[in-house]
């Protein structure tokens, strides 16, 4: 990147400044029009000069000027109007150039702006397609949060800038230059004086802004530094709290923030200090054109109107002249900051931008072999992890690096994944160094999963197929107003030197997965997911999805018809016991009180709080179905029993986990409470305390609580109440709730609920996994499981994966690299969350699914388990960054049965 | 069977019986009455402990699994507790109980156990004397063994 800032402006928008300047230099004649045309209101409509006889008229708008040796030419000789009709005629005349000198500066100002929005846009793009270029030592040492402010922040007062870089000086240069010249031509001596003044102050006004300049870089530093410390604390929470540590990053943001401060007011102190000077050098010409020209007036050897003249004329220096300066420090400014950031992302050796060549077509199969030739690779600290190594993996080979952590075989597959680069020797595929490839084919052919996964924020279904997202595979095409702004787009970033690839094309590469459409993707996606074992946790993420039925209604019809057919199966296998159904006559157990009374779920709990304590419904049908008095009485009995339970638990106590029915801190408003109503009637207790007591009784399950509160009596009366609250809700209140109904399905509540239809009996610990394995069972059968794996698949797994757990989150990378047809798969260590028996079931897996349908790529598997090396053909076995034994797995099985009957 | 009848069930388990009637209610409370038909597995040996079962009715047979199958070691029933072990020490289970009639039994999760362990030492002293008890147990019946093992050989 160019050096220098305003080179790298003119560079980039040459052609846009000289056009700026031209229209500016346009602008300047109505400009200077309207400066005369006031005189020429005052002077001759208004006081009358030229109207001396009431009938006399004046000539409006003629146009002519002198030609030497030709005369006066006359274009236009103009309007001839009276002295009223001159008024309006030259008032209008002053709007129209009021409103020309308005849209001048509109069309100024926005073309500048878009200027400088242009080049902003073309900074960042070339220092984030930087980052996508860094040697990937250089990320060790660079912290993410300083090279995001640097793009973000650092760079945002250069577009400021562009439209004024050339634009300004040249305007306010030619205004001063103009004025300085006026003076000199009035008097030389007076202009001498003004043009050596202005010389001290260009010559010493930039050599005291050299001390800012200073002081700017290092408020420029300081700022990127805390960014970086303000991200390590919070990506480093954890560990601040767990060491008692905060204090420490208290007092180091504390003198962080001291010094940041004493240098922004060092930065103060000068700016006004150079401002101060500045007015004082500007101010003191008159002082020298008063008592000097004054004096040489009273001598006789300057003439007074000149004088004046001088001093009107200098009226107009200062103001340019302290524009320009003004300038003069934004431009040091930008400078400074610009140098600073382009210094940073000068990080050398950058890789080719050809390396990284968008390419649309399938890459070819690399048929070479994959080798590491006599290669050293070094950590940070220049010790090797690596030392001369070499090994050659063939097409088709399966290779087990073994040798432990401390072995060098991770380093070895780091360097196969171009994640380090050799230090010496090379990694070569066929003949060509793996660096030179294009990554359009290492990047493809290639695929590479460790144990340090990332995974972008965004859906589980995305991040899987990310490894398939190399180029926009389809041209899109758009229809009205969509196809503008697509021109539009297209056109923005090529001005603004950026790609215009679009990223609403289809970019997942088909191909690349073995499919040809998205719907034959589906079936790879599954196999995939089923080989690494992250199927069963999608399927449970998919179980917990809520749906808009109005969306996939055919899905959530089937999931409705799906009810009778879970409770055949039930039946069928005699396990009716482990799900109570929903049924609208009768009274199920493992529900809530609140929930068999409404025979539905509450969907807006603030509206319900509401509705409960003011609303007359609900005591108007508890009353008329017999209910209010037997609510309160259970209600009682329910805080009695909570009461006593955990009356002196501290509220940290887990078991509280187990209260659903009030918060810990809630038992002594109800230890309160029960002293308050005890011994009364329900109608002498206020109505606040008997909505309070009520409340408690609709989060009951008597299996749960085992409080014993139930009678059938009770339970009939509940289930008769359930009609009113269907039938007779308020229309104040619909919406509040969403009733059950045995043939339709509910929006507010889970897939799997909804298959249910009713609630897992408490009586069976695994009850929920017997029923989550027949859930399945039967999506499968009704050939629903694909559409619940999809909805599975939209799962957003949060910032960094932090959704799911470290162990989905390894499956899911390994799935990522296994969906890509590679031609050679580098596994380090892909599974350490999980424990060895998955890992070894897995690796089995992924085995078999690799070498199904005559395929055989080459597989290289750090492996952290030295038993499964029965699978591969070669152990290489590494030691101290040495390989110490590379041999057919057979023969050392044979070794050591050889060595064991020796011995 | 209610809360409070499960708490008169608690207090003769000789485990919880020095506790208030109050604690033993929140123990109750807090854990979750499971019901088994017969032949089914409380737990199974290798699995990781994570709850301690007091059988509130039915039988269960102990099983350990040696090389040459299942060994049949105990029976428990009504009022007695199992699976302790492997949540006291964080071990796998160190063997499989079998319900041999229909069982029903209150699961007190491992938390739930150690924080009522933390909160009353007299809990975690009648729990000691239980497993020195079935320690001497286990010894007097190892020593038998043996015994009788030399016997034969002799």
């Amino acid at each position: 990147m160019e050096t220098r800032l305003s080179r790298y402006i003119w560079t980039h928008t040459r052609k846009q400044q000289l056009w700026i300047l031209l229209v500016v230099a346009l602008s300047m004649v109505p400009y200077f029009l309207s400066f005369d045309l006031p005189k020429q209101i005052v002077n001759g409509p208004i006081q009358g000069a030229g109207f001396e006889s009431p009938e006399a008229t004046q000539a409006f708008l003629p146009i002519s000027f002198d030609l030497p040796f030709f005369g006066e030419v006359n274009l236009f000789s103009g309007i001839q109007l009276e002295r009223e009709g001159m008024l309006l005629a030259l008032s209008l005349v002053f709007l129209l150039l009021v409103i020309i000198n308005g849209l001048f500066k509109f069309y100024i100002n926005t073309y500048k702006g878009r200027l400088g929005e242009r080049l902003l846009r073309r900074i960042r793009f070339e220092l984030v397609d930087r980052v996508l270029r860094f040697p990937p030592g250089h990320f060790k040492r660079v912290k993410p949060a300083e090279i995001s402010t640097m793009i973000k922040d650092e760079v945002e007062p250069l577009g400021g800038f562009t439209g004024d870089a050339f634009v300004q000086p040249a305007l306010l240069g030619g205004q001063a230059l103009t004025a300085l010249i006026f003076i000199l031509l009035q008097s030389l001596w007076l202009g001498l004086i003004a043009a050596f003044i202005v010389a001290i102050q260009a010559v010493i006004i930039p050599r005291m802004r050299r001390r800012l300049i200073v002081l700017g870089r290092e408020r420029q530093l300081t700022a990127r530094e805390l960014s970086g410390r303000v991200s390590e604390i919070v990506d480093g929470i954890g560990t601040i709290r767990g060491h008692d540590t905060s204090n420490y990053e208290r007092a180091d943001i504390a003198a962080r923030l001291g010094r940041i401060f004493k240098i922004r007011y060092d930065l103060y102190q000068w700016k006004f200090l150079v401002k101060f000077l500045n007015n004082f050098l500007a101010q003191v010409t008159p002082f020298l054109f008063y008592s000097i020209g004054g004096y040489f007036a009273l001598q006789g050897r300057l003439d007074i109107g000149q004088l004046v003249a001088v001093i009107g004329a200098y009226k107009d220096l200062p103001g340019p002249l302290k524009e320009l300066i003004d300038w003069d420090q934004a431009r040091q400014d930008v400078q400074v900051k610009y140098a600073q950031v382009v210094e940073q992302f000068s990080v050398q050796p950058l890789i080719d931008p050809g390396v990284q060549a968008i390419s649309v077509t399938a890459a070819a199969p690399i048929t070479g072999a994959l080798a590491a030739v006599n290669l050293s690779v070094a950590d940070d600290g220049g010790s090797k992890l690596v030392e001369h190594v070499s090994l050659q993996v063939r097409p088709g080979e399966a290779v087990a690096i073994t040798g432990g952590s401390t072995g060098g075989g991770e380093a070895l597959a780091e360097a196969f994944g171009r994640l380090t680069w050799p230090e010496s020797g090379r990694i070569v595929v066929g003949d060509d160094d793996i660096h030179d490839m294009p990554e359009s084919v290492v990047g493809r052919r290639i695929s590479y999963a460790s144990s340090e996964v990332y995974t972008f924020q965004g859906s589980l279904g995305d991040n899987l197929l990310y490894g398939l997202k190399h180029a926009p595979l389809q041209e899109v095409t758009y229809e009205g107003d969509k196809a503008a702004h697509r021109r539009w787009e297209v056109l923005e970033a090529k001005l603004a030197g950026n790609p215009s690839l679009d990223l609403n094309s289809d970019w997942i590469d088909y191909g690349a997965a073995g499919a040809t459409s998205p719907d034959d993707l589906f079936a790879k996606v599954r196999a995939v997911l089923d080989t690494v074992l992250l199927t069963n946790d999608i399927m449970a993420l998919a179980g917990r999805a809520t749906i808009n039925p109005e969306e996939h209604e055919a899905f959530a019809a089937e999931i409705v018809e799906m009810r009778g057919a879970l409770r055949r199966r039930l039946e069928a296998e005699k396990l009716s016991d482990l799900v109570v159904f929903f049924e609208p006559g009768s009274y199920n157990i493992e529900a809530t009180v609140g929930e068999n009374l409404l025979f539905g779920t509450v969907t807006d709990h603030a509206r319900w709080e509401r509705a409960l304590e003011d609303h007359p419904f609900f005591k108007t049908v508890l009353r008329r179905a017999g209910l209010h008095e037997i609510f309160y009485e259970m209600g009682l009995e329910i805080a009695g029993n909570v009461v006593e339970l955990f009356r002196d638990l501290p509220p940290d106590h887990p078991f509280f986990q187990q209260l659903t029915f009030m918060a810990a801190e809630e038992i002594p408003v109800y230890e309160a409470l029960l002293q308050k109503v005890r011994g009364r009637a329900l109608d002498e207790v206020s109505e606040d305390d008997a909505i309070k007591v009520i409340r408690l009784c609709f989060g009951y399950i008597e299996p749960r609580h085992r409080f014993g509160l139930l009678s059938e009596e009770l339970m009939t009366k509940i289930v008769e109440a359930r009609r009113e609250f269907s039938e007779g809700l308020p229309e104040d209140l619909v919406g509040i709730i969403e009733h059950y109904q045995p043939n339709r399905y509910i929006a507010s509540a889970s897939i799997i609920d909804n298959v249910l239809f009713g609630r897992i009996g408490h009586k069976h610990t695994d009850g929920s996994e017997r029923i989550r394995a027949i859930v399945r069972d039967l999506f499968e059968s009704l050939g629903l499981y694909n559409d619940v794996l999809a909805f599975g698949l939209d799962f957003n797994v949060g910032a960094g994966g932090k959704r799911l757990t470290a162990g989905q989150r390894q499956k899911l990378n390994l799935a990522r690299a296994l969906i890509r047809i590679s031609d050679f798969y580098i596994f380090n260590q892909p599974l350490l969350a999980l424990d060895q028996r998955a890992q070894e079931q897995i690796t089995r897996n992924v085995f078999a699914f690799l070498r199904q349908d005559e395929r055989k790529p080459a597989i290289v598997w750090v492996l952290a388990n030295p038993a499964l090396s029965e699978l591969f053909d070669r152990e290489a076995n590494f030691e101290n960054g040495r390989l110490v034994s590379d041999e057919a797995v057979e023969t050392s099985v044979k070794d050591t049965d050889y060595k064991e009957l020796a011995s | 069977m209610l809360l409070k009848d499960e708490v008169e069930m608690l207090r003769r388990i000789t485990l919880f019986s020095g506790l208030p009637p109050a604690k033993l209610k929140l123990l109750a409370f807090t854990s979750d009455r499971v019901m088994y038909s017969a032949g089914e597995n409380l737990f199974h040996q290798g699995d990781i402990g994570d709850a301690a079962y007091v059988i509130l009715s039915g039988k269960a047979d102990v099983l350990v699994t040696t090389p040459t199958g299942q060994l049949k070691v105990a029976e428990v029933e009504q009022n007695s507790i199992v699976g302790e072990i492997a949540i006291l020490c964080n071990t796998p289970r160190t063997a499989t109980v079998k319900t041999s009639t229909a069982l029903e039994a209150l699961r007190i999760r491992k938390d739930d156990f150690l924080k009522l362990l933390a909160d009353f030492p007299e809990m975690a002293v009648e729990i000691m004397r239980v497993l020195a008890d079935r320690l001497s147990q286990t010894t007097s019946e190892l020593t038998e063994a043996r015994s009788r093992a030399q016997r034969a050989e002799a």
